[in-house]
């Protein structure tokens, strides 16, 4: 069972608790972008063993959306953090460096 | 002037707790930034306490203000002051960001009483209901088997439960088949409170 920890009000969320919201810092292209990214925003997602970035919502709690880092074989959890954001905080990379050193993710990583 | 009706008229059970909707129940929900002076002090000339800390409940004689997430508040309150209290402080957060409704028919609320109170809530909820995670006074909005519900501890062995009406029943039959005498489980009662 997963259990991730809700930035806004602090409770340690049961998965059951939360709903999934898919993938995580995706850029929206709309109306007026080419096929190519649009199509790589509507349809192309990263599905990767190890590091995945994902936006969960605290659906049976305080009704917001934040981010998660964790990795997809262990299930260990990075962090989570708050989902005004474009980017993942620097304490969340430093906290996967310490674990999977080289890791990268579409364009973060530690050599991006 | 027309009858109200909750949605299960106070039905009540005794098992291993007693579970009894309440009547006569209003509720005020509040959105708005909560850190803004003008909405702090509004909803406290309201109810008489200073809004609650993140994920707590305070309460003063019948007024009880409950923290439901970082932009909400629920106050409960007697029915019949809801609606009134409702108007008041809309006018008085007129000049700010901020949404205040009269809820009193939406939800319902349950009080539930006895030592075997965390056991109970142990059966329909991922929350943690030990004394150390949910300490009296600590709000907790969660699911409660596949809805979603809200309590707080008034007491070691007083909670509160709030759950939108159109599932009181289901809430209600749930309590009771966790509430069974003859599925006791004791494992929190032996605990001590902080």
């Amino acid at each position: 069972m997963l259990t991730l920890q809700c930035p806004y009000c602090g409770v340690q969320c049961d998965e059951t608790e939360l709903t999934a919201g898919g993938e995580a810092h995706l850029t929206r292209h709309g109306p007026g972008s080419d096929a190519d990214t649009f199509e790589q925003y509507l349809f192309l997602r990263e599905n990767p063993r190890g590091v995945h970035f994902e936006r969960w919502r605290h659906s049976h709690g305080c009704g917001k959306w934040f981010h998660a880092a964790r990795s997809t074989t262990t299930l260990r959890v990075f962090g989570t953090y708050k989902a005004q954001t474009t980017e993942p905080p620097q304490q969340i990379r430093d906290a996967i460096s310490a674990v999977h050193p080289g890791w990268s993710w579409r364009n973060f990583g530690e050599t991006a | 002037m027309f009858d109200v009706h909750t949605a299960l008229d106070g039905a009540s059970f005794d098992g291993a707790i007693r579970v009894a909707e309440l009547t006569g129940q209003g509720m005020i929900a509040l959105r708005g930034d909560l850190g803004d002076a003008t909405l702090r002090d509004a909803v406290s000339a309201l109810t008489g306490h200073d809004i609650p800390a993140p994920l707590h409940a305070a309460w003063s004689g019948e007024v009880t203000t409950v923290w439901m997430s970082p932009d909400e508040l629920l106050i409960l309150l007697s029915y019949a002051d809801a609606a009134g209290a409702a108007r008041d402080l809309q006018g008085k957060l007129a000049g700010i960001h901020a949404l205040v409704h009269d809820m009193s028919d939406a939800r319902s609320l349950f009080r539930l009483t006895g030592p075997a109170l965390r056991d109970t809530l142990a059966k329909l909820t991922p929350a943690d209901v030990s004394p150390a995670g949910l300490p009296v006074g600590m709000a907790r909005r969660t699911r409660l088997a596949q809805v979603p519900g809200a309590f707080f501890l008034r007491d070691a062995q007083t909670a509160d439960l709030v759950c939108f009406r159109s599932v009181a029943r289901y809430v209600f039959d749930l309590l009771k088949t966790a509430a069974d005498p003859a599925g006791r489980v004791g494992y929190f009662e032996g605990f001590p409170e902080p």
